[in-house]
């Protein structure tokens, strides 16, 4: 097995190097077939490392593939921990990854750029594979930075825009701060536990459960606590969780198939993928679980509000985007790691048809993403539209779709927790539905409904997007459709993850849910009589009411509350504050610092005074070196003067 | 069988013997063949350092290709080479960058050719000498000497502002070695040797300890440069041509951190221990502060010469925090991480900021402006050259997968051992350094082409592409695969724990 994982991690990357360094001699076609055929290679062989885990039953593989350093008896390693987790993870990344690749030809069609974006993208999958299938955290942090670098990269990959160079510059920076927490508590990781390898950490975590550290003196920390804070600021930045969230709606200055693929379906869920994965660490600190929940909570509840006010479409994916990876982390926060994972997976085919979908309006809308401007594209584009559909009902949990299997676990999972801050959470998880639905078919009226507002010219060139977009539109459609419901069962209630998960008894609520859990059918029908089922049909409804039937309600809205509209529409003032006081407050101390502290007194002061100095005394001592004689046998005299009435005086 | 060849004597005068070789095709008669000689000398110079890592024995921290004959017998000083798991990765760094420096200044450099190449081959050898030697007269000749052609290359090829900066270089340098020669005569007066080797054993009380240790942080200090004697660093790259700001950001800098590996550390233990809260303190400084200052440039060398202190600042910090580490956990685990990590950091920064240099070298070639706000869009007429610069740029960051990420990993995982606070000041390079670095590769290499100049630049030559290309491979490489570097540091610098773990008093 050894060597599968090897190639479905190095398949991508040899495509990627290939497009890179030779994509003027292989050319636009070379390039697509070469990323692709890497990209399928991996994805074949990680569905059947996917049927070896789970339905063959195969033993976990935990092995090193290459001694990366040594030092000081520290042993520092390349390696892969295969288990059910990873297998589900690698599926979901290279399904999504083949699909994106595909659905490229038809986006990037002419672009100048075109084999450099195959290139980074399967680059991106080799970092995302290597990220989950890391058994140490020395690799995890490698994967977590080279997808950084990927997503860097392609914000910016159009680098003649002005906004596209801020965007990936600001992703950057802002992910760092999550990677400065992170690189902190690997090595808090490696002073307590001499080891960076996941089963020596996680097998030991129980005896250190009970150790401190007093990183501010006089106030004890346990050392779990602090290490799970640090490696979960680290999730903040790449899950975009509040404050750290800012660089996810920029970022969609990329173009739409990352925006699918990274910003949607796979990286940013690398943070929700790293705490389920540290779960045997996480058990033990429900301070850090708390934090978790509380952070994960607001974000799903306020990012969701910003929805409703965006007019860009894939602002408004991009923030429904943000509210999801909330409901995610405060599953993890109640540790129903399960159904965090479980929404994650749903979630990556839901909402990269909702990208891809946008990316097909997008094209046929001549790049206008303005959805003010559309309006009554049903009958333009119809496999788009019915796609978009079924995207949008599995984002507000409509039932029966996969997105409510998930999101509703969640839900649940929260009502049955007691730890500290599940009351807030759980009411902010309900009214996020409400919101979800709102702004979700808000956008889909606005697009494909109602009058149709483009200009002429636009409008007589509106046509349905080729093969290439329309296919995996439909290959992401079917699970968004049915992959809920065919594993809810082994996923939350069975025993699908099997040792890749740890959950303290006194933890499990996703056990309790199981003992009335019949099946995907029962789930649905009481789904059905639950609030989240009618806040979801009242936000549908609403946003029908609005967009539909009586747009002027929205006009109305905004003129009467501008104040709370204007603080949607800053997005609650975030960008303004970080730009004056971090990225303004670092420029200004930087200039004080170098033309105060080294030009004026380092330079000024010490070193150029030194040297003034030494010319003052050198010019006084020049006056006594006239080269008159009348002057020397003037100072002789004097000295003599001197020296005789000296003499005598003693 | 090389150790019987004198190798180290070999690395030394080849280059020198060279030089003068090159220096005597006369000024700018015959650069053609300047060039050549030059061309061939570093190239020979370099295979024959090879060996050196080839038949380095790694399981002994002892000397080796050790060469030892009498100089001066009235003071009983020696010619004395050999090198360890410290020192050998640095000379194979020095000959390695002196090639890349030499075709560097190719076709670039017009007047005097051979004296400017002639200047680089004597300077490889005295910084091979510094590397090699082991008795500290033999050590102080060629650290003088050495300043005297990167004086001339300043002075002679360098920007408007030579004059100010090369005295500035020559003085503040100077002025930190005389306070070493004190403390080498007063040793020699107390052991009668000016073996380095006999003065690691030699026993002495903490005040005497302290005092040379001082006097060993003034003068290396300077070198490395740490904050506050800094000053000179920016001011002499500015000024200096690329291959000079290659030389001295790749190597030169370095000697200040081999200094306190060979000298401080093993020389004066009981003073290191009691003092290490300065060097930390100095360092962390290094690293936030100037990280900062970094910030402010608006010259990309200079900015560039910021960054390279402010990673010089990792170096010290990892060298230092051993004896932190014993007082807060009670056994010296994690003190050899932090000085490999410190030496991996040193490699490492050796080819980004070469890397960098060459970089702003190419641009500069093209524009003769070092100024930020004159480019802009690079990418559009450069695309080659930007994938090279952003890669370095992604190396300077510490990215992992890339060379810069190793050091600094292992420095950081060192110090949280010694204290949480010390790593968390160490790890805010990852937002300073980002921010200084990335925003200079948004200013000048992405962007709509910013006016005419950059509109009409020419992408990389063959010449260019293959120095970078050269840097690229190596920091991918030691970033992907660090092993083989470690490997012949582990035997020496366990030996140097040991070591420093006894305070001699």
């Amino acid at each position: 097995m050894e060597n599968i994982y090897l190639a479905i991690v190095l398949a991508p990357l040899i495509g990627s190097i290939v497009a890179g360094l030779w994509g003027k001699k292989i050319g636009t076609a070379g390039a697509h077939t070469v990323t692709i055929i890497g990209v399928a290679i991996s994805c074949g062989l990680s569905f059947y490392v996917f049927k070896h885990h789970v339905f063959d039953g195969g033993a976990v593989f935990n092995g090193a593939v290459y001694t990366w350093a040594v030092s000081d008896g520290f042993t520092f390693d390349i390696g892969f921990l295969v288990d059910q987790l990873t297998a589900m993870m690698m599926v979901v990344v290279t399904f999504v990854s083949l699909m994106v690749h595909i659905y490229t030809i038809g986006y990037m069609k002419g672009d100048p750029g075109y084999q450099r974006f195959f290139c980074y993208i399967s680059l991106f999958t080799f970092s995302m594979l290597m990220l989950v299938m890391a058994n140490n955290f020395m690799q995890l942090f490698f994967g977590w930075e080279a997808v950084g670098l990927v997503s860097y990269l392609l914000i910016g990959f159009w680098y003649k825009r002005e906004t596209a160079i801020y965007a990936n510059l600001k992703a950057f920076l802002v992910n760092r701060v999550g990677d400065f927490g992170f690189i902190l508590g690997i090595a808090v990781v490696l002073m307590y536990f001499n080891s960076l390898d996941y089963e020596d950490v996680f097998s030991n975590a129980g005896n250190l459960s009970n150790i401190t550290i007093q990183v501010i003196p006089g106030w004890d920390w346990n050392v779990i606590t602090l290490i799970c804070m640090l490696l979960f600021i680290g999730a903040m930045g790449k899950s975009a969780q509040v404050p750290l969230h800012v660089w996810l709606p920029d970022s969609m200055e990329g173009p739409t198939p990352i925006s699918a693929l990274i910003h949607a379906a796979t990286m940013v869920t690398a943070g929700v993928f790293m705490v389920a994965r540290m779960s045997p660490l996480y058990e033990w600190s429900e301070t850090a679980l708390s934090f978790v929940l509380i952070i994960g909570a607001i974000t799903a509840l306020f990012m969701g509000f910003l929805g409703l006010v965006q007019n860009d479409i894939k602002r408004v994916v991009a923030y429904s985007t943000l509210s999801q990876l909330g409901y995610m982390v405060v599953a993890l926060g109640v540790s129903a790691y399960a159904a965090g994972l479980f929404h994650l997976m749903t979630h990556a085919f839901f909402k990269a048809l909702l990208f891809l979908a946008a990316g097909s309006v997008i094209i046929a809308m001549h790049h206008q993403q303005d959805i003010r401007k559309m309006g009554g594209l049903r009958k333009y584009l119809p496999i788009t539209y019915a796609t978009s559909l079924i995207g949008s009902l599995a984002l507000i949990g409509f039932p029966g779709f996969s997105g409510f299997f998930s999101k509703d676990a969640i839900i649940e999972a929260v009502g049955h927790s007691e730890l500290f801050g599940s009351g807030f959470a759980y009411t902010a998880v309900l009214l996020g539905v409400f919101v979800t639905a709102l702004y979700t078919f808000r956008m889909f009226f606005l697009v494909f409904h109602g009058k149709e507002r483009m200009d002429e010219d636009t409008r007589s060139h509106l046509k349905e997007s080729p093969l290439v977009v329309t296919v995996p539109l439909i290959l992401l459609a079917i699970p968004s459709v049915f992959i809920g419901g065919l594993t809810i069962g082994p996923m939350l209630f069975g025993d699908y993850f099997g040792s890749s998960l740890v959950v303290f008894k006194e933890h499990d609520v996703l056990a309790q849910m199981g003992e009335y859990f019949t099946g995907a059918l029962g789930f649905v029908l009481h789904g059905l009589v639950t609030p989240a089922f009618y806040l979801s049909m009242a936000g549908l409804a609403t946003a029908w009411y609005i967009y539909m039937k009586k747009p002027s309600i929205a006009t109305h809205f905004k003129e009467k509350y501008k104040s709370i509209y204007n603080v949607l529409d800053n997005a609650y003032g975030c960008d303004d504050f970080n730009d004056k006081w971090f990225a303004g407050g670092a420029r200004r101390i930087g200039n004080v610092l170098f033309k105060v502290g080294d030009a004026k007194v380092i330079d000024g002061v010490m070193v150029n005074g030194t040297a003034q100095t030494v010319g003052w005394w050198a010019g006084v001592a020049r006056y006594m070196q006239t080269g008159y004689l009348y002057h020397y046998a003037f100072a002789m005299i004097l000295g003599l003067v001197g020296l005789v009435s000296w003499i005598f005086i003693v | 069988m090389f150790s019987d060849l004198s190798l180290l004597s070999l690395l030394i005068w080849l280059p020198i013997v060279g030089g003068f070789a090159v220096l005597a095709t006369g000024a700018d008669k015959n650069p053609g063949l300047a060039r050549l000689i030059s061309l061939v000398v570093t190239v020979l110079t370099f295979l024959l350092s090879i060996p050196l890592f080839t038949s380095f024995d790694t399981t002994t921290a002892s000397m080796q290709f050790v060469e030892k004959a009498s100089w001066i017998s009235s003071f009983n000083i020696h010619y004395h080479l050999g090198v360890d798991g410290i020192s050998m990765p640095l000379i194979l760094l020095t000959t390695f960058t002196t090639i890349l420096v030499v075709a560097a200044g190719w076709d670039v450099i017009k007047v005097k050719t051979a004296q400017y190449m002639g200047a680089f081959l004597i300077m490889e050898g005295l910084m091979v000498g510094v590397f090699a030697a082991l008795d500290s007269v033999l050590f102080y000749v060629f650290w003088e000497a050495m300043l005297i052609p990167m004086f001339i290359i300043i002075g002679i090829w360098g920007g408007p502002n030579r004059v100010y900066a090369t005295i500035k270089f020559f003085l503040y340098t100077f002025l930190g070695s005389v306070f070493m020669l004190v403390a080498l005569i007063y040793m020699f007066t107390q052991s009668g040797s000016f073996g380095i080797l006999d003065f690691h054993q030699m026993p002495l009380s903490i005040e005497e300890q302290i005092y040379i240790f001082l006097a060993f942080l003034i003068a290396f200090a300077v070198k490395v440069p740490m904050w506050p004697v800094h000053t000179w660093l920016p001011d002499a790259h500015v000024e200096a041509p690329t291959g000079g700001s290659v030389i001295l950001a790749a190597i030169m800098l370095k000697m200040g951190a081999y200094g306190f590996l060979r000298f401080s550390l093993p020389i004066t233990p009981g003073a290191s221990a009691e003092l290490d809260w300065l060097v930390i303190l100095l360092s962390l400084i290094a690293v936030v502060y100037i990280g900062f200052v970094a910030l402010a440039q608006s010259d990309m060398k200079k900015l560039i010469a910021y960054s390279s202190i402010s990673h010089m600042g990792f170096v010290t910090l990892g060298l230092f925090v051993a004896f932190s580490i014993y007082e807060n956990t009670g056994s010296y685990q994690g003190a050899a991480l932090g000085i490999e990590g410190a030496m991996v950091q040193m490699i490492s920064h050796g080819f980004v900021s070469g890397a960098l240099f060459l970089c702003v070298g190419v641009l500069y070639d093209r524009m003769h402006s070092r100024e930020i706000s004159a480019y802009g869009g690079v990418a559009n007429t450069m695309p080659i050259f930007a994938g090279f610069a952003v890669l370095f740029a992604m190396a300077n960051v510490g990215l992992p997968g890339t060379s810069g990420f190793v050091g600094e990993f292992m420095v950081i995982l060192a110090a949280v051992k010694s204290n949480f606070w010390i790593a968390f000041l160490a790890a805010t390079t990852l937002i300073i350094g980002a921010a200084y670095t990335l925003w200079m590769i948004k200013r000048v290499i992405f962007g709509e082409v910013a006016n005419d100049s950059v509109g009409k630049l020419q992408d990389l030559n063959r010449r260019e592409y293959w120095i970078l290309g050269s840097l690229a491979v190596l920091v991918i490489l030691l970033g992907v695969w660090p092993n083989p570097l470690l490997e012949v540091m582990h035997a020496t610098v366990d030996n140097l724990v040991t070591h420093i773990a006894d305070p001699k008093i």
